[in-house]
């Protein structure tokens, strides 16, 4: 899920992610730099809360302070709180780069809101986790878009005290059961209050009912649809209230007697540091992700420190400690390993980085799929409010 | 002039000091008093008719546009077709909810703030007032979050009702409670019985300010007058201080209803997560992209008000103001 309330949140921001479908038709090509020249100054960035951080929130949270020095580029950060409103920000323009999710960076491509990056121009890139490097939320036809910045998966996060061991199906928060503690799962499980939690519904039917055959969780047909509503209606009986803000999820672990749960690294490592007994697990059928791309805008004024901050962006350092701070994964495998800032490979591993293979990145449904006709993200939110409702 | 060449009528001349643009400008106000006033009010008046309904006519104008199904963009041409989903089953479910609670959070407002009022108004004197006007307002100056964030700890499974209820032997009370259909839950914290009491907490102390307020333009002559006549308390209180105290009533709960129709916070910290308006208004235009349903949930508490004024009105709330 690409918009959670990243760290610095308390606020209630409740924050999913964006919406409407995209017509398709994405046409590349644009002029792309050849060359990167002298420093502008500054450069102007849209981010998600919590991504860029000056040592403001945390002094030992600081990956600005050094660029700037040495680039003699001031960074300018614009916080968004969706998709929706990074979109909106980089339509109106002035600003030089994004940090766009899967759903939002394929609606600016299509829409030219941004340029295709050289990465020639990009020493770094050669670092550049192999599994990412032609990743399709942000090459289209061969071009890239951007860079990858971080990504995460989201996990099944449980109870140790409850489940002595992992739980290895996704069915502890879909179905009744009752839990190794020998009391039912009703009322102590939570579900992501999103419409893109249907998503994980489809995934869980992916596994469990073939005969749908369901191929991808972001485009459905009709029945496939219907069956992961069905799915949804029978998991509302079970929870009491849907999470939304992580930290009211954490808690509800604590106070509500929660027990599992989809949720983030990022409350599975805050829980954990406060010696609460959770752990987080990516079940059988695998998980759905996120992954965020740092993209540069069409016309963006100043392309010079733009590229820097890009190269900037892929240095071991930045990507360890932003990994640790956000509960993420580094796309430059080696900051897990390297000791070049607080990650660690215990820490990768808690974060979901060997499950690559296992996570399903977060796509926009949109209707025009390679099955045909798929139900749209707009209708998705419409419904996933009638189920929660009870309908 | 030079009365030296030129003396009028044998009047005697009069100079006057050479008048500056603040003479003219209250001369020209003299003249024009009507001019004044416009001048003075323009700003207020800018205000409320070009931000204040400006902004109202702007979301009246996006409720009916709609969404185009496929895209999922905005189609802006007018139609009733966006109004026509509000009607769905799922978002019905969204109005009434929300109106249902509204109404019994104001309804038990009411009933709680009036012995509250009453005191504060007939009895309390002197120090105690300033503690009951303290009391009333303390909860008003800490935020609100805090304090709902606070219900959610109180409220919860593990929480300190629930202690409590065990350390009386009140548990299976609880638990009846939680076991009632529809207002009942797993938890206080995470039922509509959670979320009704936190919205009675909040919002309370604005229906207790203007009932005071009205307790205490009633005369005593009156209620002196109404012994006399042979009534007793119980009649004084219905034929005499409440008809007289209707006014402040009405006014505190068109605070607690409107206040209840549009909050989006409370019901999405405390409660089971189903949808009030405010959530569905927040969810629509920011996750969801849909504006035009947005608009349209937000005209909802508009016209809910409305017809619970002209209710009001008819019941003659508004004959005493």
């Amino acid at each position: 899920m690409t918009t959670r309330n990243r760290r610095g949140l308390a606020a209630i921001a409740p924050t999913l992610l964006a919406s409407t479908a995209l017509g398709v038709g994405l046409n590349p090509a644009l002029a792309q730099m050849t060359e990167v020249g002298a420093s502008e100054g500054q450069v102007n960035i849209v981010a998600w809360p919590g991504y860029i951080e000056r040592g403001e929130t945390d002094a030992a949270y600081d990956w600005v302070t050094r660029f700037e020095e040495s680039s003699g580029c001031k960074v300018n950060v614009k916080t968004a709180n969706t998709s929706d409103e990074m979109v909106a920000l980089m339509n109106e323009g002035g600003f030089d780069l994004v940090t766009a999710s899967g759903d939002a960076s394929l609606r600016l491509v299509a829409g030219k809101r941004v340029q295709p990056i050289n990465i020639d121009l990009i020493p770094s890139w050669k670092n550049v986790d192999d599994r990412l490097k032609e990743a399709p939320w942000y090459v289209v036809d061969g071009v890239h878009y951007g860079v990858p910045y971080q990504w995460g998966p989201n996990v099944l996060m449980y109870n140790t005290e409850v489940f002595k061991e992992p739980p290895t199906s996704w069915n502890v928060v879909f179905e009744e059961m009752t839990l190794p503690d020998g009391k039912s799962n009703m009322g102590r499980v939570q579900a992501y209050d999103g419409p893109i939690h249907i998503a994980d519904a489809a995934q869980y039917l992916m596994a469990h009912k073939p005969e749908l055959g369901i191929t991808s969780p972001y485009a459905l047909n009709e029945d496939q649809y219907a069956a992961a509503l069905e799915l949804l209606r029978g998991q509302r009986k079970l929870v009491s209230r849907y999470w939304h803000d992580a930290f009211i999820q954490m808690d509800d672990f604590k106070n509500e007697g929660v027990v599992a749960s989809g949720s983030w690294p990022f409350q599975v490592n805050l829980l954990q540091g406060e010696g609460f007994p959770v752990a987080s697990t990516i079940p059988s059928e695998g998980a759905t992700g996120w992954a965020d791309t740092t993209m540069m805008h069409a016309d963006a004024a100043n392309p010079n420190c733009a590229y820097k901050w890009i190269e900037h962006t892929l240095s071991s350092n930045l990507q360890s400690d932003l990994s640790v701070w956000f509960g993420a994964n580094p796309v430059v495998p080696s900051a897990c390993t390297d000791g070049s800032g607080m990650q660690t490979a215990e820490g990768c591993k808690t974060n979901g980085f060997e499950d690559f293979d296992r996570i399903r990145f977060w796509t926009t449904p949109v209707s025009t799929c390679a099955a045909g006709t798929c139900v749209p993200y707009y209708r998705w939110v419409s419904d996933y409010i009638g189920v929660i409702g009870g309908r | 002039m030079s009365f030296a060449t030129e003396p009028q009528g044998g009047a005697q001349p009069v100079s006057h000091p050479a008048r500056g643009p603040g003479d003219r400008l209250t001369g020209l106000f003299w003249r024009n008093p009507r001019l004044l006033t416009a001048l003075l009010i323009a700003p207020p008046l800018i205000w409320l008719g070009v931000v204040y309904l400006g902004s109202l006519a702007a979301l009246l104008l996006q409720s009916f546009y709609s969404i185009d199904e496929f895209s999922g963009v905005v189609v802006r041409e007018f139609t009733l077709r966006t109004y026509g989903e509000l009607f769905r089953p799922a978002n019905l479910d969204i109005i009434v909810r929300t109106t249902t609670m509204a109404a019994s959070v104001t309804l038990a407002s009411a009933v709680l703030a009036f012995p509250i009022a009453y005191f504060a108004a007939r009895y309390a004197r002197g120090r105690w007032k300033a503690a009951f006007y303290l009391g009333i307002m303390l909860p008003l100056w800490s935020s609100y979050l805090v304090k709902v964030y606070a219900w959610k700890l109180i409220l919860a499974k593990e929480g300190i009702i629930t202690w409590a209820a065990d350390s009386i032997g009140a548990t299976p009370l609880l638990n009846a409670a939680l076991a009632l259909p529809v207002v009942g839950g797993n938890s206080l914290s995470t039922s509509y019985i959670g979320t009704f009491l936190v919205f009675v907490y909040v919002w309370l102390p604005y229906m207790i300010l203007p009932m005071q307020a009205a307790l205490e333009r009633v005369p005593v002559s009156m209620l002196e007058a109404s012994a006399d006549l042979g009534a007793t308390p119980r009649q004084t209180l219905r034929r005499v201080i409440l008809p007289m105290a209707m006014p402040g009533v009405i006014a505190g709960s068109i605070f607690t209803f409107s206040l209840t129709l549009g909050d989006y916070i409370i019901p999405q910290i405390v409660g089971s997560s189903r949808l009030f308006i405010g959530q569905a208004v927040y969810q629509l235009q920011g996750t969801a992209g849909n504006i035009p349903l947005a608009a349209a949930f937000a005209v909802v508490p508009i016209v809910v008000m409305l017809v619970y004024l002209s209710l009001a009105k008819r019941q003659g709330a508004f004959d005493a103001l």
